[in-house]
């Protein structure tokens, strides 16, 4: 197309045109920025920013920071995966009752996560064989889970003895930080090359964006959301597994709520509930921001129930803000 | 002559590009009027902006010589003017006369008044000569009907304005024929008509006037009685020293030109029945027949879509076992869909990520273990260069290419996958004559490097330009086989197609 001297208005469409974009992209650095800058400004004085409470927040958020890299698997697949809070907690459950039997590390772990594998094949095969809807199937899911890990010890929690365990998974450091947050560190950068680098995220994010024409393109695209609630139940199953190092113990109690943490930290990070779109990145950001957010509030002297509905209305809003992003890029 | 809408001096402009420069366009009252133009001109965003899905940059609209804005798409439905969407925008769980009263249903003190909509729903397909009860649900209605519907669904709101973008496209020979008379009813009714469409014959029966746009510009508006098919065509054709005739031309096979695909007494449901033939390397082998003759299902079942119920498939003299679209792919064949929208292409995915989709994990160059990038862009860019397709990079989400630029990536995501025989089905669906002509040389210089081709196409024109044999379907059977030299005029092939 030539191209004709662009009026000052065009120019100015131009400008507004690119922000909107860009917004989608970067809604999360933007607002992620100016939450931190207010906390800066308003907790200083709190000791927001100490370098302790900063590797508090990042420490705090490693469980739902690994999840949510799956997750953003799961939603870019066009998937949904409820199970993950329960998933962890049975897994924290089994692991407690491996190691306090068998006190072998290598068995908790293995246990721990075949448990993950095996809820992810079931919520995948529920989805792709009876055609369930991936939220309904794992709703159910999710509350059989909870109530096995409630059932198995009658709800008693099982305290681990074993220090190596603890220490690896919970609560040891390398050079004053966190175990959780090299973890988290590593999970990432994993997730980050499997999404970016090879043909597996291409293949789960059209499988999302379009399923038919992924098919249509020599996509499995059963294999590919198989795969993708597999990933999702062994990461959850991972993240009980910290949660079991950090409280020393199983607890049927573990991860509660956090199946909406997660979507709500990939759903941040901008990815689209229909599918199709997402990064691993950002997602981080997404989950890092709702841990400022928590912290902040406790800094600030709310209660626990304040605490709640604060949550619940990020996760509205960043909804609403994906929304927005997503329209604005049409 | 009684102008009801004019439009002065739109421009619209996305992104860096400037999609329309100061366009001009009216409508008088109860014509036809088309609006024509290469892929990409403009026709769309321009009567997007008319019924306010796009709002302009700049520019005025008039209607009935008072000056309107027009912001959204109520503002242009309380104006009476309505847009036909190819993706039709009606509710396929509601019925007939739901979707009808959609949004302004009829209401008898509180609670609907579903007798009298179903009532006045008849009155207004009646009027319009189409012969439905309101009563069916929209998801068991064909696309032609679904059409009509929503045309009863614009009239009904009082539309005075109606434009349809690329109607036909989907429809067949006797949906087309109905749709005209529709079309020719409404205009006697003193409704206005704008039509967009790439079939030039169509544009020749059906309209009163025409508007040309060429890459974003008025370029002509003129009664066509005084205009020929030629002088058209030469306003939206870029490259006129090109052939863009559709001519047929002999090509060689040589005899030693080996089997590539044999079919044998292929029965698919009902679909299909026992059919059976062959293409050899370098071979163009057309299918003809009408909508719902088993065309695209044969193309289906070949590539592991649909399973078959009995009958063999040979590829290169070997017995293949086709049960997935995987094992297709493998077995070398390739398949250009028939709804490029909802499964060609991830609409929201950029022109590479599209192009690259099939052959990401198979070519070795676009990755071994991980994705090259730079093999990819490069790939990519080498494509857009090579299949001649517009657009302003390879990053630029495929949504917003024009329809005949999006089915070139379509096309080309195939062909890089070089398959021995390509599957295509409808390849040329709303691509303009330019393109068009593109296209078949594009395929003929796939089959010059030994490959075979089986080409489904509803232009018949289109056949008989590129295949060097034609078998006709009938209700599922191949009734006949013609080669291309028997075939001296269109016609035959239109009745061979029609006889049964
Ligand atoms: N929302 C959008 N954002 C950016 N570019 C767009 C958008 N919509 C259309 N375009 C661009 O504007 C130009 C005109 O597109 P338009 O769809 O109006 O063409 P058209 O004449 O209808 O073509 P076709 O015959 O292929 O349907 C194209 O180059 C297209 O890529
Ligand atoms: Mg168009």
């Amino acid at each position: 197309m030539q191209s004709k001297p662009v009026k000052s208005r065009g120019e100015a469409m131009k400008l507004v045109s690119l922000t909107k974009f860009e917004w989608n992209k970067y809604m999360v650095y933007i607002v992620f920025l100016i939450v931190f800058l207010i906390f800066s400004v308003t907790l200083g004085e709190n000791g927001f920013l100490t370098n302790n409470n900063l590797l508090n927040i990042l420490r705090q958020t490693s469980m739902i920071s690994i999840m949510a890299v799956a997750g953003t698997f799961v939603l870019a697949s066009g998937q949904i995966d409820l199970t993950v809070g329960s998933v962890a907690a049975m897994t924290a459950m089994i692991v407690a009752l491996i190691l306090q039997h068998t006190n072998s590390i290598w068995l908790a772990i293995i246990g721990g996560l075949a448990f993950g594998a095996l809820t992810g094949s079931v919520n995948g095969l529920l989805v792709t064989r009876l055609k369930l809807p991936a939220f309904l199937a794992t709703l159910g899911m999710m509350q059989v889970i909870r109530g096995a890990a409630m059932w198995i010890t009658n709800t008693a929690a099982v305290p681990i003895t074993n220090n190596t365990f603890n220490t690896i998974f919970g609560i040891g450091d390398l050079g004053g930080v966190s175990v959780l947050i090299l973890w988290t560190i590593l999970f990432y950068l994993a997730g980050i090359f499997v999404f970016n680098k090879l043909p597996f995220g291409r293949h789960v994010l059209a499988t999302g964006g379009n399923e038919q024409s992924a098919k249509y393109s020599g996509i499995n695209t059963d294999w590919i959301k198989m795969k993708v609630f597999i990933l999702s139940g062994m990461f959850a199953a991972f993240a009980g597994i910290l949660y079991a190092g950090r409280m020393q113990s199983g607890r049927f109690s573990f991860g509660e709520g956090d199946e909406l943490s997660v979507i709500a930290a990939v759903v941040l990070g901008g990815a689209a509930m229909k599918g199709g779109s997402g990064s691993v990145l950002r997602t981080l950001i997404g989950s890092i921001l709702m841990g400022v957010i928590t912290n902040a509030l406790i800094l600030a002297g709310l209660r626990t129930a304040q605490q709640v509905i604060i949550q619940g209305l990020i996760l509205v809003l960043a909804v609403a803000l994906s929304n927005l992003a997503q329209k604005n890029k049409n | 002559m009684e102008q009801v809408l004019k439009m002065e001096n739109i421009i619209k402009t996305f992104g860096e590009t400037q999609v329309l420069k100061n366009v001009n366009f009216d409508l008088i009252v109860g014509e036809v009027h088309a609006l024509a133009g290469g892929n990409g001109a403009g026709k769309s965003t321009l009567m997007k902006i008319m019924t306010g899905v796009y709002t302009k940059d700049s520019g005025d609209i008039y209607l009935e010589g008072k000056p309107v804005r027009i912001d959204s798409t109520d503002d242009a439905k309380r104006q009476g003017i309505a847009m036909i969407f190819q993706e039709l925008s009606l509710v396929h769980s509601m019925t007939i006369a739901e979707n009808i009263f959609l949004g302004d249903e009829l209401k008898s003190n509180l609670t609907l008044n579903k007798k009298e909509m179903n009532q006045r729903a008849n009155i207004v397909l009646q009027e319009l000569g189409i012969d439905i009860d309101p009563n069916l649900t929209v998801e068991n209605l064909s696309v032609g009907m679904s059409q009509m519907v929503e045309i009863a669904k614009a009239v009904n709101k009082q539309a005075k304005i109606i434009v349809f973008d690329e109607p036909t496209a989907s429809l067949s020979a006797k949906e087309t024929e109905k749709l005209f008379e529709l079309i020719e009813n409404l205009k006697q009714k003193g409704t206005t008509i704008v039509y967009i469409s790439h079939r030039m014959n169509e544009i020749m029966q059906i309209c009163d006037r025409i508007t040309i746009l060429k890459d974003g510009a008025h370029a002509l508006t003129e009664s066509l009685t005084n205009l020929t098919l030629e002088q058209i065509v030469s306003y939206f054709v870029p490259y006129q020293n090109k052939q863009v005739k559709f001519e047929w031309k002999k090509r060689e096979l040589g005899s030693e030109s080996l089997t590539l695909l044999s079919v044998n007494n292929l029965t698919v449901e009902n679909k299909v029945q026992d059919v059976s033939f062959s293409i050899r390397e370098g071979e163009i082998v057309g299918i003809a027949g009408l909508m719902g003759s088993g065309r695209t299902e044969i193309l289906e079942t070949l590539f592991g879509i649909r399973p078959m119920d009995s009958g063999s498939i040979e590829i290169s003299g070997k017995k293949a076992r086709i049960k997935t679209i995987n094992d297709a792919i493998n077995a070398g064949l390739g398949l250009v869909p028939e709804d490029r929208r909802r499964q060609g292409l991830v609409l929201e995915h950029t022109l590479k990520e599209n192009f690259i989709l099939p052959s990401i994990k198979k070519n070795p160059k676009l990755s071994s273990f991980i994705i090259n990038e730079k093999n990819a862009n490069q790939l990519s860019e080498e494509t857009v260069e090579e299949f001649n397709v517009k657009t302003s990079g390879i990053n630029k989400v495929i949504s917003l290419l024009s329809g005949g630029n999006q089915q070139k990536i379509v096309i080309a995501k195939w062909m890089k996958m070089n398959p021995k025989v390509m599957l295509l089905d409808e390849p040329t669906a709303g691509v303009d004559i330019g393109a068009k002509s593109e296209i078949i040389n594009i395929i003929r210089n796939y089959a010059d490097k030994k490959n075979g081709v089986l080409l489904v196409s509803s232009e018949l024109t289109e056949l008989l330009a590129a295949c060097d044999r034609i078998l006709v379907l009938y209700e599922g059977r191949l009734i006949k086989e013609l080669n291309r030299e028997e075939i001296k005029r269109e016609e035959e092939l239109q009745h061979a197609i029609q006889a049964g």
